[in-house]
């Protein structure tokens, strides 16, 4: 009874606070642990943002944060000029591929949180090869 | 007495070298590490042919592997076809889980997590990490779980191994363990139901 | 085999004369004993007492200091960041959020122990100890690289033991690797008292009659500790229990003071009355 008074009236069980740290530090040790993957993002995020702004490519900056609760990616990418608006926007990118960092971009500007768990994708992979 | 180091360079065979234990009749040998060597004194290959020669002769090979992730890391994995990963419910031991796991995954190595040391107890008043937050966190399949235990302690203590006495009550997590190893589907003994902690109770109030 | 230690004296633990703050080595060659608990609660015991302090998570690859102290949302930059003069130390060190006068400088997780230069660690630690009183460096398990690497510029060598067959043996070989010169004084961690008394764990002096160190404390096996390092607070900040008071004696006999020799409290914990959870024995 006691117990449930405690766990009650606490912010969080210790428990939820190592898991809850726990979470949100393996996604920043494996954001470190891929650069290959971040250089990528850079790369694509690029070409996303090309196609609307010029960008100043050598200024380019992309980082990862923890913010209280998440990990958020902040990416800083000066705009060199805009062109006119014109009638009709660039269209929509069609490759499978380029489809993922066109969604990131509209879900959430230039604060995105990441995918959840990268090492399961990982793990499944490497599974899938044995 | 040889040691692994001896079998590498060649002083030795490897069944020179293999010490049995009698009390598992000719089941279980022990090949001991140097103790007076560097680690770098074993090349990986070395390690791997060693580990190889070993697998010709016998069921299964365990490797108990150093801890950290240097050269003694880099040799115990070499010649290994699948990983079990020890952890404890403790924020300190999954981030370093994790870091081996991702280190295992990318030689494609199949791993299974044994969690060693969790007290029920605390898990219960949500005090410490259950078995399935830590499998969760790091999305591994579970071989094991193995709870804090003062038999632990008095039988390494005095050298006896647990699984060679039926009567203490660990061996029979240590039983369950082996034949998971040898592919049968073996249920786990649930650490987190109310039953067992009536039993837990129970024994508390006979004890 | 190493030579045996005399016992403590107040000018073996004494800072050393010249104005200079002491490095000193949390190490153990076992993995998962606490050393890096040990480090948090040693710092935290010692900066309450005024001193300025200065964590080194030597434990490249495998870092857990941050995450321990509570501080993993704080860093950005890591000790290689500094050796490879990528950053300033300034930048690098990270003030913790309680105790303002001790200092955290965290392990470079994407890389090898292999990538330290010995050479510039040591200036790194002698940089470190102009500026503060106490510089505590968190070893890794093992006696490889990382070994060396977290020794290379302590003057000074914590060993942290569990009273376990298999502990005790890792800190013989690490003492006899340390030698004299790092006047090597011992924790015993994790002892279960009541255990101790049942005859079924090695007491304190079980382990020091084949260690024959300096004594500097002894803690036990309390959840308390796993439940504070889950939280990323480390228990040496609590005002009041038998652990923190613990840690805070060990800080008193690093500081030089004359304390009380640490006993831990023999008392059934409801762990050690549980004794089991299977078959109720006892």
């Amino acid at each position: 009874m006691l117990e449930f008074f405690k766990n009650l009236f606490a912010p969080s069980t210790s428990s939820s606070t190592a898991k809850e740290r726990l979470r949100l530090v393996l996604m920043t040790d494996h954001i470190s642990l891929a650069p290959e993957m971040i250089e990528q993002l850079k790369r694509d995020l690029v070409e996303v943002i090309s196609r609307y702004v010029e960008v100043d490519l050598q200024k380019i900056d992309v980082s990862f944060e923890q913010q209280d609760h998440a990990l958020a990616m902040l990416a800083n990418i000066p705009i060199i000029s805009v062109g006119r608006p014109t009638a009709e926007p660039p269209k929509p990118l069609e490759t499978p591929s380029a489809a993922a960092p066109t969604a990131a971009m509209k879900s959430g500007g230039d604060v995105t949180p990441l995918p959840k768990r990268k090492r399961r994708r990982r793990a499944s992979t490497a599974q899938a090869s044995v | 007495m040889f040691d692994l180091v001896e079998v590498v360079e060649g002083r030795c065979q490897l069944r020179q070298a293999l010490i049995k234990d009698k009390r598992f009749g000719d089941c279980l040998s022990i090949l001991p590490a140097a103790q007076t060597r560097d680690k770098d004194a074993v090349t990986p290959e070395q390690f791997s042919s060693v580990v190889a020669q070993a697998a010709e002769q016998c069921d299964f090979v365990l490797v108990d592997c150093p801890a950290g992730i240097e050269g003694g890391f880099r040799n115990a994995i070499a010649g290994v076809g699948e990983a079990i990963v020890v952890t404890t419910p403790e924020v300190s031991a999954i981030r370093d889980a994790d870091r081996v796991i991702g280190k295992l995954v990318e030689r494609a190595l199949p791993i299974r997590l044994i969690i060693n040391r969790l007290r029920p107890e605390m898990v219960r008043t949500q005090d410490m990490l259950s078995v399935d937050d830590v499998c969760e966190i790091l999305s591994a399949e579970l071989l094991g779980v193995i709870p804090d235990d003062e038999e632990i302690i008095d039988m390494t203590n005095r050298g006896e191994p647990i699984a060679l006495n039926p009567s203490m009550r660990l061996a029979t997590i240590y039983d369950k363990i082996a034949r998971r190893l040898e592919g049968e589907l073996v249920p786990f003994t649930s650490f987190d139901s109310p039953g067992f902690f009536g039993r837990l109770f129970g024994a508390l109030k006979a004890g | 085999m190493h030579e045996p230690v005399a016992q403590p004296t107040t000018e073996v633990l004494a800072a050393p004369t010249a104005p200079r703050g002491r490095a000193i080595v949390v190490t153990s060659g076992k993995g998962g004993v606490g050393k890096t608990t040990t480090t948090a609660n040693i710092g935290h015991a010692l900066a309450r007492r005024g001193a300025t302090v200065a964590l080194v998570d030597a434990d490249i690859g495998l870092r857990n200091l941050d995450l321990v102290l509570g501080l993993e949302q704080r860093v950005r930059y890591h000790v290689l960041d500094v050796l490879e003069e990528k950053i300033s130390l300034d930048d690098a060190l990270v003030r913790d959020k309680h105790s303002p006068t001790l200092c955290l400088l965290a392990a470079a997780q994407a890389r090898e122990k292999d990538d330290v230069d010995e050479t510039k660690m040591k200036a790194l630690i002698d940089q470190l100890r102009e500026r503060f009183d106490y510089v505590i460096i968190d070893s890794p398990a093992g006696i490889e690289q990382g070994f060396k690497n977290a020794v290379i510029g302590a003057s000074e060598a914590i060993v942290v033991c569990t009273p376990e067959v298999s502990a005790v043996r890792d800190v013989d070989r690490v003492i006899g690797l340390l030698g004299n010169a790092f006047r090597p004084q011992l924790i015993v961690n994790r002892l279960r008292p009541a255990l101790v008394k049942k005859g079924k764990m090695l007491s304190v002096e079980d382990v020091n009659a084949i260690l024959r160190l300096p004594l500097l404390g002894v803690i036990g096996d309390e959840p308390e500790i796993i439940i504070t390092t889950n939280r990323g607070m480390p228990i040496a900040l609590q005002d009041e229990g038998a652990t923190a008071a613990a840690y805070r004696a060990i800080a008193a006999r690093i500081a030089g003071e004359d304390v009380a020799a640490p006993t831990v409290e023999v008392k059934d914990s409801f762990m050690d009355r549980l004794g089991s959870f299977f078959g109720g024995r006892r």
